[in-house]
């Protein structure tokens, strides 16, 4: 999907476009205009290298000056030098500004998208927003650099060396010049078919790589179907199209090169032919001469250049357009203008009549109305798919509802600012994710305010620090992405640890389902226990003790509240929590009675 | 050197074509190194006729027409030596890349299992590409190089030969200048793609995570992060620009010494009469000709040694042996097979884990009936249906089929007739109808809607505009989960199996198409032998013979209702499923 999206080429220039991208470059406005200055200084020392020649050979070796010669030589030394040194200083500095443009514009993505709702998370692919912020902001790099101030240092070349050659001789420079529309032509031309050669090959080699990955993914069905002789052949067909688009290609290249130097050739025989006359007629010296030679090779490099810059403008307008259209995405949840400061609750939650849906009016939640009082633990129970998760959801408000009112010590979480709704929240969820980099920063996600103590402290409530010290590093020990060498239990518990070192007045936990030893099942469940003490809990149940433990249960199903009471009175009234209990709960009692 | 060992047979094939590259190489060079010559003999006639303007006129003419007409005769060639080399080397890839698959073709299932998809695709890609990188322009230009410099050598030292030493001091230091410059940018650009891929993975990491950024309010911490990498990335970018913005000067300074020296030292030797004006040009001109071989030559040496290091990467995966292959055992006589099945004694490990994924496992599934196989995640299941189509070699025992010890069917012989569908069910993104009909080699009509409706899928088919030519995947419309399952049950039962084996694919249908389904296999597999792999007790319960895995031994065995009354594992789930439709209709 989003390789399509990727390959769309929008147009080659698009001035709106440009405008929104030229402001980048704004706070490096300086550094612009150095290198701007320095690729001018840098094109003209370039192009008077003939003129050094010609003064040496008409000035210097036609009289028989020696000394004026080493002086000639000594002078175009030092040219040479400083164009050197301030070709370096150009050639870093658009670097440089590229560079950090492109930074400003990936930590600017990165922001953006740190605060969109998850609203916005559920519409996008992950994928798609991540290469936004690598790809393509990575081509606006060669935009940024090379595209803006090399466009400056080429066309001054060409300046430098046209006013030059004038200067010298205006009949040798028109003569010189004449061949320059077909040198143009030919290369636009040429950079036209190289082109379409090339995007015709990116295709191709896009279609070998969906095959490949498709293939290999799917390998196991190729070798069960015995089908590999006939995918080969579909392979080799596909190989054999990218082969002859390269091979196309090539052509293009390899008649390009040759012509530009029958062209070349063409300039040297009129310069030649030309110059027959002049030197009888005295208007034309052997140093013109040699200086014209050598202009008419220095001719070619900026034109070339210059070609190349439609391709950087095309892709970079196309990757622009698609990274501004996601931070014109504005989806978020904004904070009402003036909210109330909650600082600490006293962890009353009330949701009344509220109302849910993702999509329109496929409700998932359906008129709820619910209590809890400061301390209580509330369990929710219900079948997969009663909207259970969704509650969790809506109380830390990632999503606003669309009916009725979620209030905290009385007030409308609406009119609260979430970084206060959510530091008064926990949430443990049922996947843990823990993110690569070490156990301490999983425990207090690289908050100061959190000391090493506190992490280490939470730890050993929850029971897993003597996990954590038997790592090798122990708090400092390696977490892989997603904690892949770390078992459930373990993750459970390096979660439980973040919840209690963050210490919210609020407890929202989604227990996992999955199972785990039996050790590890009572440290989870000690740790529960600590977890719940002396705070607002909601609970989404799936373990019995849990349940037994809460202060009231809730019966969900179908978006709907349809029991509550405690275990015992739910079992009595034989309804949707009789029958969970038998599915889900019943065993579990059978397996702690053993 | 082991590189182009490596590489010899597949040169060999082009042997003809490289030849004439050569020949136009050395033709091209030829011609072309003479320009000079005509621009200096030109500049010294002028230089020496002043005055005779007719014969200066007609003289000067001439020299321009072998100007242009040798460097068209040149272009001719040089045309040529890309159209052979070049091609060649893309012939050469087009010839790796297939062989390459042709190796993945031949692997195991545990082959794809440890080695991951991103690594093959990366060896499909940037190794073959390294290596025709060394193959076309690694060849090219080494030898057109090579000859520039001689033949320009050869002219400059009989024009001058003090003069050519003098030019000739800066230009060696071209080459080290581009080779080191390119080695330093080969490892740092290693180094800046790491540094990317790091930033890669934290946002793919924050983006996954970020329920717990947004419920911890760690946005700008986060951000923080990002920005800590972004500048290490940012970092990385400016030490390769600085070698970068280097190099080029640098050889332009080189390059710019080698002519002033020509000039000054030319310059002094024309003043002393030792050359003639016309020579300083001609030897100008062939220091520009000599630019590029200089830089070729250091670059080359970068190109080559990456290309023998990726060629020696694919050498490796290549050379690899497949595991599971017709052996001498193979029976050939074997064409049919009748479907009987028989595990005695078997026992399975994987390679990479220790722990025995089945034991002891002792088996008989007869000709024309159905086999269904129930236990937790983890219980041996798939891996006890794997063994019959030879996914993986059984480790002790005997699986015979027929009577046929399993390794002495024919492996072709043997996959034609199991019709396999996987639990996690894969279509190409092609056509249904081609997906349907990926097993088999005659496309008849009648069977693709025959299979189909036994399968339950044609109902969905007819409702798509394009019937049985609608696409699947990204290019066409997304399948439901279902829909996969009984598209992929179709394309297993059109290659009239004598064994299907269904691995819990029909977990995404319901119950009331699963009865259907089965209900229709039963008719299609009348005569042959079916095993079903499933949680539902609906989909087992008619089956023949049921059996428990758990941690990959049998511990229950027998009829629905002979297990019904054992009370054991398969009972709990029965009764389970009992609640979990009552729960449904509240």
């Amino acid at each position: 999907m989003s390789m399509q999206d990727d390959e769309i080429l929008g147009k080659a220039y698009d001035s709106n476009l440009m405008m929104r991208l030229i402001r980048y470059l704004r706070p490096y406005k300086w550094q612009v205009t150095g290198a701007i200055v320095l690729s001018m200084v840098v094109a003209l020392l370039e192009s008077v290298r003939p003129f050094f020649t010609k003064i040496a050979v008409d000035d210097n070796i036609a009289k028989g000056d020696k000394e004026g010669l080493l002086y000639t030589t000594m002078l175009f030394f030092a040219v040479l030098m400083i164009r050197g040194v301030m070709q370096f200083f150009n050639a870093y500095l658009t670097q440089w500004i590229g560079q950090k443009t492109i930074y400003d514009l990936r930590i600017e993505i990165y922001r953006h998208l740190q605060y969109r709702s998850l609203r916005f998370f559920d519409k996008n692919p992950i994928g798609r927003l991540i290469t936004r912020v690598t790809n393509d902001v990575e081509v606006l790099n060669e935009m940024f650099s090379s595209g803006i101030v090399m466009v400056f240092s080429d066309v001054f070349m060409i300046i430098g060396i046209v006013w030059l050659m004038f200067s010298m001789n205006w009949k040798l420079a028109i003569i010189t010049l004449s061949v320059l529309p077909f040198l143009f032509y030919g290369t636009f031309l040429f950079r036209k078919k190289a082109r379409e050669a090339y995007r015709e090959v990116r295709l191709q080699v896009a279609k070998i790589n969906t095959f490949m990955q498709e293939h290999i993914s799917g390998m196991l069905v190729d070798q069960i179907f015995n089908r590999q002789k006939k995918s080969f052949k579909k392979f080799e067909y596909i190989n054999g199209a990218h082969r002859d688009a390269n091979i196309k290609s090539i052509f293009y290249y390899a008649l390009f090169y040759p012509s530009v130097d029958i062209i070349g050739s063409v300039v040297v025989g009129l310069i030649i032919w030309y110059s027959a006359n002049g030197i009888i007629e005295g208007t034309v010296t052997i140093g013109t001469i040699m200086a014209f030679l050598q202009f008419n090779e220095m001719f070619w490099r900026p034109i070339r250049d210059l070609s190349e810059k439609y391709n950087i403008m095309q892709t970079a307008m196309a990757s622009s357009e698609r990274i501004f259209k996601l931070l014109d995405d504005k989806t978020a949840i904004i904070d009402s203008e003036n909210p109330v400061s909650l600082n600490k609750t006293k962890g009353k939650i009330e949701f009344k009549n509220v109302w849910f849906a993702y999509n329109d009016e496929e409700w998932i939640l359906k008129n709820i109305s619910l209590t809890i009082f400061p301390g209580e633990t509330i369990a929710i129970v219900g079948h997969t798919g009663a909207g259970k998760t969704t509650i969790i959801n809506l109380l830390d408000r990632m999503y606003d509802i669309q009916k009725g009112e979620i209030l905290i010590d009385g007030i409308n979480i609406k009119n609260v600012s979430q970084v206060d709704l959510r530091k008064n929240i926990g949430l443990v969820m049922q996947d843990v994710f823990l993110f690569s980099g070490d156990v301490k920063t999983n425990i207090d996600l690289g908050n100061e305010e959190i000391s090493i103590d506190k992490v280490k402290h939470s730890a050993e409530m929850v029971g897993v620090k003597k996990f954590i010290d038997s790592l090798q590093g122990g708090f400092s020990g390696e977490v892989k992405e997603r904690g892949s060498t770390f078992s459930v239990g373990q993750k459970q518990l390096i979660s439980f640890a973040r919840t209690l070192a963050y210490n919210p007045q609020i407890l929202v936990l989604d227990e996992a389902t999955s199972s785990v030893d039996t050790e590890t099942e009572i440290l989870i469940q000690q740790a529960i226990i600590k977890l719940l003490q002396d705070r607002t809990s909601i609970v989404i149940a799936h373990r019995l003790s849990t349940i037994q433990r809460a202060d009231k249960i809730i019966v969900m199903h179908k978006g709907e509240i349809r029991e509550s009471g405690n275990h015992q009175e739910l079992l009595a009234v034989g309804g949707i929590y009789q029958k969970l209990y038998q599915l889900q709960y019943k065993e579990q009692e059978k397996a702690s009675l053993n | 050197m082991k590189l182009l060992y490596h590489l010899l047979p597949y040169l060999q094939k082009y042997r003809s074509t490289l030849s004439w590259g050569l020949v136009t190489i050395i033709l091209a060079n030829l011609l072309g190194v003479v320009l000079p010559h005509f621009i200096g003999n030109a500049i010294d006639t002028m230089q020496q006729l002043p005055k005779d303007g007719e014969k200066l006129l007609s003289e000067m003419i001439w020299y321009s027409l072998l100007v242009i007409s040798f460097t068209i005769m040149s272009g001719v060639f040089t045309y040529y030596t890309r159209q052979t080399i070049i091609v060649v080397s893309r012939k050469i890839e087009f010839d790796l890349r297939n062989t390459f698959l042709s190796f993945l073709q031949q692997q195991p299932l545990s082959y794809f299992q440890k080695t991951p998809t991103g690594d093959l695709m990366a060896h499909a890609t940037n190794d073959i590409n390294a290596v025709r990188n060394a193959l076309g322009p690694g060849i090219m230009y080494p030898i057109d190089s090579l000859m520039t410099l001689v033949f320009s050598l050869m002219f400059m030292f009989v024009k001058s030969w003090t003069l050519t030493l003098i030019a000739l001091i800066p230009l060696p230091l071209v080459s080290l200048a581009v080779y080191y410059a390119g080695k330093t940018i080969h490892t740092k650009s290693i180094e800046k793609q790491e540094t990317y891929s790091k930033l890669t993975t934290r946002a793919q990491e924050n983006l996954s995570g970020i329920r717990v950024v947004k419920s911890y309010v760690r946005e700008e911490y986060e951000i923080g992060l990002f920005e800590k990498l972004s500048t290490s990335y940012l970092k990385k970018n400016l030490e390769l620009a600085k070698v970068q913005s280097l190099m080029w000067p640098m050889m332009f300074l080189l390059v710019g010494s080698s002519i002033l020296l020509t000039i000054y030292f030319g310059g002094l030797k024309v003043i002393n009469n030792e050359i003639t004006i016309g020579t300083l040009t001609a030897f100008l001109a062939y220091l520009v000709m000599l630019i590029w071989p200089m830089i070729a030559f250091g670059w080359v040496i970068n190109i080559l040694q990456q290309g023998g290091a990726s060629m020696g990467r694919l050498q490796k995966i290549i050379d690899r042996e497949p595991e599971i292959k017709n052996s001498t055992d193979t029976n050939y006589v074997i064409t049919d097979i009748d479907g009987e099945i028989e595990y005695k004694n078997v026992s399975f490990t994987h390679e990479s884990a220790n722990r025995t994924a089945l034991k002891n496992i002792n088996l008989k599934i007869s000709k024309g009936s159905t086999l269904a196989i129930v236990g937790h995640t983890g219980s041996g299941k798939s891996t006890l249906i794997n063994l019959i189509p030879r996914l993986y070699d059984i480790t002790e025992g005997n699986l015979l089929i027929d009577g046929n010890d399993i390794r002495t069917i024919p492996l072709e012989t043997l996959r034609t007739k199991i019709g396999y569908v996987s639990q996690e069910t894969f279509l190409f993104s092609d056509s249904i109808a081609e997906n349907i009909f990926y097993g088999v080699e005659d496309k008849k009509t009648d069977e693709l809607i025959s299979s189909a409706s036994v399968s339950q899928i044609s109902v969905d088919v007819e409702e798509f505009q394009n019937k049985y030519e609608t696409i699947i995947g990204e290019r066409g419309i997304t399948l439901s989960g279902g829909q996969k399952q009984r598209t992929s049950i179709a394309r297993a039962i059109i290659k009239n199996p004598k064994i299907l084996i269904i691995d819990d694919a029909l977990s995404a249908v319901d119950t009331y198409t699963e009865d259907k389904i089965l209900h229709r296999l039963r008719e299609v597999m009348k005569e042959r032998t079916s095993i079903i792999i499933s949680h539902r007790i609906s989909t087992v319960k008619d089956a023949n013979l049921i059996i428990v895995l758990e941690n990959g031994e049998i511990v229950e065995k027998g009829t629905h209702d002979e297990l019904v009354k054992l009370n054991g594992i398969y009972s709990d789930l029965y009764s389970k499923q009992l609640l979990e439709q009552e729960l449904e209709k509240l």
